[in-house]
């Protein structure tokens, strides 16, 4: 279903989507990495547990928030990469920090 | 054109009409209610959701009572609209603190709540001063910037979106007549008979509800009424969602049953100007970091501003008119805290034509 953009970008950078490891094309969001890690949901509501996956990738939808370096309810698709990012799913609602 | 025929027009389809319009239709009687539409200023669109006691009716206790009323009437006007809508209005009521941030706030509390507990008499006010050790017991994450807090157990909280749209909704599901985009051209009026003129035809009735916020202050004077309120503008942010963290609310702090954290209770005058500024803003997120420092590092997802409706004093207006009976004022801030009120009393007793004596300190005869 998810395809990357045909145009040719060389260059890559190495970032981790749920522990794993994966080149993606430098400029990408980071919500971008996630539907090139092929997967099936990227959070589940904090209401109703439903599985959401990025849906307008222009930072108006918040169906892409995940939690980036350790920062949770971030969105996704406003997140350049950067080398060594780790981008991990959000479940369902935050905890709070304390 | 045709005239429609009613018992009763409620013009304003906020909390406060719409409350008033579904407690009317619940009497038998035909009702029409009026809502201009998003020219308005839509105070109900704006609300912080408080189910308040704690800090209402100082020096009024009359207004403490009826506030005291409708929180005890709460559950069962919830109840009322679940059971016609299958809404859930998120309504809790576990009681609620004040926060003070100085000694000085603590004491300042504390004789505002014991001369309320005075003028309550023989119909009781509870109340507990917590020190900030039993403060952070019901309330963990408390900031070290928190002394203590005031308690009392009246107090919840609620979805004040869905409430107006249960509202609406349980409204029209009992038969009543919802009219949106209203614009009235003309007003005749002899006692217990009205004529709106509007863009949508001539409509008529044996009693007219003013339930149309800021603007009563111009409609009240077609009816022998007055209703000398203000725009006070109130500002909110929004956090974004979080696991629930706070089992009750304070007076500017409240966790929503899908996790937000709102916070608010800013006081501006600043007449119909419905922006939001900057160092209001700030100051709302500092109070709050000040008072839950963790909540300083959730993310402000939106804010608004909205204007309430205020009287002189601050206290609600009710009022039939004197030269135009069937005609009543209904203006308060509160149209959260006092929809089961304006539902269940009040709405009763403009059904039967007449308000109980005890809401005669409401007239706006006392200005």
């Amino acid at each position: 279903m998810f395809r990357t953009r045909p145009d040719h970008r060389p260059e890559t950078v190495q970032v981790f989507v749920e522990g794993r490891a994966l080149m993606v094309p430098e400029g990408s969001s980071a919500a971008a990495a996630m539907l090139i890690a092929g997967l099936p949901a990227m959070r589940e509501t904090p209401v109703s547990g439903s599985p959401r996956l990025a849906w307008c990738m222009m930072g108006v939808c918040f169906d892409c928030l995940a939690e980036i370096d350790g920062i949770a309810n971030r969105q996704a698709c406003m997140v350049p990469v950067a080398a060594g990012m780790r981008i991990a799913r959000q479940h369902g609602a935050r905890e709070v920090p304390r | 054109m045709t005239v429609r025929r009613f018992d009763a027009m409620v013009i304003g389809g906020g909390l406060v009409g719409s409350a008033i319009a579904w407690g009317l239709r619940r009497e038998g009687l035909s009702v029409a209610l009026l809502d201009e539409g998003d020219a308005a200023y839509r105070a109900s669109r704006g609300n912080f959701g408080l189910v308040w006691v704690q800090s209402k009716g100082l020096g009024a206790p009359w207004y403490q009572r009826w506030t005291r009323q409708s929180a005890e009437s709460w559950a069962a006007l919830a109840d009322d609209l679940a059971k016609q809508t299958g809404l859930s209005l998120g309504l809790s009521q576990p009681g609620g603190l004040h926060l003070c941030l100085s000694d000085q706030e603590m004491k300042d509390r504390e004789t505002r709540l014991e001369q309320m507990k005075r003028e309550a008499g023989n119909y009781g006010f509870d109340y507990r001063m917590l020190d900030a050790r039993e403060a952070r017991e019901m309330l963990p994450g408390l900031g070290p910037a928190v002394v203590g807090a005031s308690f009392t157990p009246y107090d919840g909280h609620v979805s004040p979106l869905a409430l107006l749209r249960s509202l609406h909704h349980g409204f029209t599901a009992l038969g009543g007549v919802y009219l949106p985009n209203v614009k009235i051209t003309g007003i005749a009026t002899a006692p217990r008979n009205f004529l709106l003129q509007t863009n949508l035809g001539t409509i008529q009735a044996e009693r007219a509800v003013l339930a149309a916020g800021l603007g009563n202050a111009a409609l009240a004077t077609h009816f022998g009424l007055k209703a000398p309120v203000r725009p006070q503008r109130g500002q909110v942010l929004v956090t974004e969602r979080a696991r629930a963290a706070l089992p009750m609310p304070t007076t500017t702090i409240r966790q929503t049953g899908e996790g937000s954290i709102m916070l608010g209770d800013s006081v501006e005058e600043v007449g119909f100007d419905t922006r939001q500024s900057q160092p209001v803003m700030a100051e709302i997120a500092h109070r709050a970091a000040l008072c839950f420092p963790w909540i300083g590092k959730l993310n402000v997802v939106r804010a608004w501003s909205a204007l309430r409706v205020m009287s002189p004093d601050g206290l609600p207006i009710y009022e039939q008119s004197e030269t135009l009976p069937g005609a009543f004022t209904a203006n308060c801030h509160s149209g959260v805290t006092l929809a089961a009120a304006h539902g269940k009393l009040l709405a009763p007793m403009i059904a039967r034509g007449e308000l109980d004596p005890f809401l005669a300190p409401f007239s706006a005869k006392r200005f």
